[in-house]
């Protein structure tokens, strides 16, 4: 369970989060949604334990142990991975090279490239490719398998359908299903609604650095006026 | 007015002693993002740490094998114990990096003074062989296997091994490597101390033929430079070509305009970074 608590980051003297508080419950997926420029990336940063953002102030913990001050590569080792804004391939490796960063091809404990490649047939057919040889959606989908053979019990995803094709899309929310299926927990940053709408059991908006509203999944489907408010979408 | 044979060779051979130097820094500057302005000192501590083995022992081998071991213990201290108060801050490194380089100069001026030395090299590799139309140095050619050797090898490790990837990896997005699980200061730390290693080869390798004296560092290094801005930072197969084109360059530009040595290297570099400012192979990250 990751816990977070009145935090605040920093860009040089930006106090972009302004006491941002969430929680993620094992096997639950979260979205954050709000505009653009409220918060969202620089959050997941700072969950992270990416720098900058600079985290001045507030406490994250995760199962009951606290990961501020942590460097990215411990926070990974506990079981929480990213899946960043833009996907941030590694341009000169290939998929399968991708994948096998920290496990061997070899591996067969939790997730391996085999698990991997059976999620997303495409990559298999890719395997020898680069990453700045793929497809939009296949780059997303390298993109998460890259997070799942960290065997994370939590995965942080900043906005998964941005610049995707209708198709790609709705197989992303199918795909954060089958993860949820298997009791992975997901905090997702959205800037797409429905897809939200779709496969949250909760959301929270942001604004201006803080969470301004909270609801679940269900209550937003049953009146989605709640969260155009905060969204401006008509 | 073409290069002969002997001219071609000489270009070439200076290219392999340039690739073996240059391979160093590019992968430092490549994944570390620091211009390492000590490179050049450490090619001259490994010339004069292999002279010294190999006077003391009488053989060339065991001082090929302590000028790289010596300078890859340099780098590893260097990067534990300097570097480790600047990570992250590129100007402080660089700057950093020129005092390492001051201190080792002046260090290896108070042990083995102002003269010139040459590294003594294997009888084996004494005297000359018939290559196309002349005759040449055999020790000159073992520097140009030696190049391509380091090449092949290097090439292996990046692209066949665990750690090539990391490497390379780290030289596309060294934070996402971090965020991938894996501990990117060891991957930074394996870099450097190969790199500073074939800093170390360099030194010995072309001890041998160009001399060892105080001011040989700053000359390997400006040259390195450009092998690196040319073939594009981090690359290695950009730092073949760019040690070829500035090996052949430097050898026309001594036959044909002796005044205009420089120039020859450097006019060229210019145009070059004009219309391709990441170098041949480099990549904007």
């Amino acid at each position: 369970m990751l816990e977070v608590e009145d935090i605040h980051a920093y860009y040089g003297e930006a106090h972009v989060v302004q006491g941002a508080s969430l929680q993620v419950a094992a096997g639950e997926v979260v979205a954050l949604l709000g505009r653009n420029g409220m918060g969202k990336t620089t959050l997941i940063r700072a969950l992270m334990g990416m720098a900058p953002p600079q985290l001045r102030s507030g406490k994250v913990r995760w199962n009951g142990t606290s990961l501020v001050g942590l460097r990215p590569n411990e926070i990974a080792a506990r079981r929480i991975a990213l899946v960043p804004q833009g996907r941030r391939l590694f341009a000169s490796l290939t998929v399968v090279e991708h994948l096998t960063l920290l496990k061997p091809a070899s591996a067969n404990t939790g997730w391996t490239m085999q698990r991997v490649f059976g999620l997303f047939p495409r990559l298999a057919e890719r395997r020898g490719h680069r990453g700045n040889q793929l497809s939009g959606g296949e780059r997303q989908m390298l993109a998460i398998g890259r997070a799942l053979m960290l065997d994370p019990e939590l995965i942080l995803m900043d906005e998964p359908s941005e610049g995707l094709a209708p198709a790609m899309v709705q197989r992303v929310e199918d795909v954060v299903l089958e993860l949820k299926a298997t009791g992975l927990a997901i905090l997702m940053v959205e800037q797409n609604l429905y897809s939200a709408l779709t496969t949250a059991d909760r959301i929270y908006v942001m604004e201006a650095g803080r969470m301004v509203a909270e609801t679940t999944g269900a209550a937003a489907n049953a009146n989605p006026e709640l969260l155009h408010r905060h969204l401006g979408v008509t | 007015m073409g290069m002969n044979s002997f001219q071609l060779l000489n270009g070439l051979t200076f290219a392999a002693l340039l690739f073996i130097v240059a391979s160093g820094f590019t992968l430092i500057f490549g994944l570390l993002r620091i211009v390492n302005l000590a490179h050049g000192a450490l090619y001259l501590l490994g010339g004069y740490l292999g002279y010294s083995t190999a006077i003391a022992t009488g053989s060339f081998a065991l001082g090929v094998l302590a000028a790289m071991l010596g300078v890859a213990l340099v780098g590893l201290l260097l990067d534990q114990t300097l570097l480790r108060f600047v990570r992250g801050h590129e100007l402080r490194q660089v700057l950093l990096s020129l005092g390492v380089a001051l201190v080792l100069n002046d260090l290896a001026l108070v042990v083995w003074g102002g003269d010139s030395f040459t590294v003594p090299t294997p009888d084996l590799l004494q005297g000359a062989v018939p290559v196309l139309d002349t005759f040449y140095p055999k020790y000159r050619l073992f520097v140009l296997a030696t190049g391509v050797v380091t090449f092949i090898a290097l090439w292996l490790l990046l692209n066949r091994t665990r750690l090539g990837a990391l490497i390379r990896a780290g030289v596309d997005d060294a934070e996402m490597v971090e965020a991938s699980g894996v501990n990117i200061r060891r991957v930074f730390l394996a870099t450097f101390v190969l790199g500073s290693a074939l800093a170390g080869l360099g030194g010995v390798m072309g001890g041998a033929f160009l001399a060892l004296y105080p001011s040989a560092d700053a000359e390997i290094l400006v040259f390195s430079l450009a092998v690196v801005v040319i073939g594009g930072r981090g690359s290695l197969e950009g730092a073949a070509i760019g040690a070829v084109l500035v090996g052949l360059l430097n050898t026309m530009g001594q036959v044909w305009f002796p005044e205009l040595a420089y120039f020859v290297i450097f006019g060229p570099m210019a145009a070059l970074l004009a219309f391709r400012p990441l170098g041949l192979l480099g990549r904007a990250v």
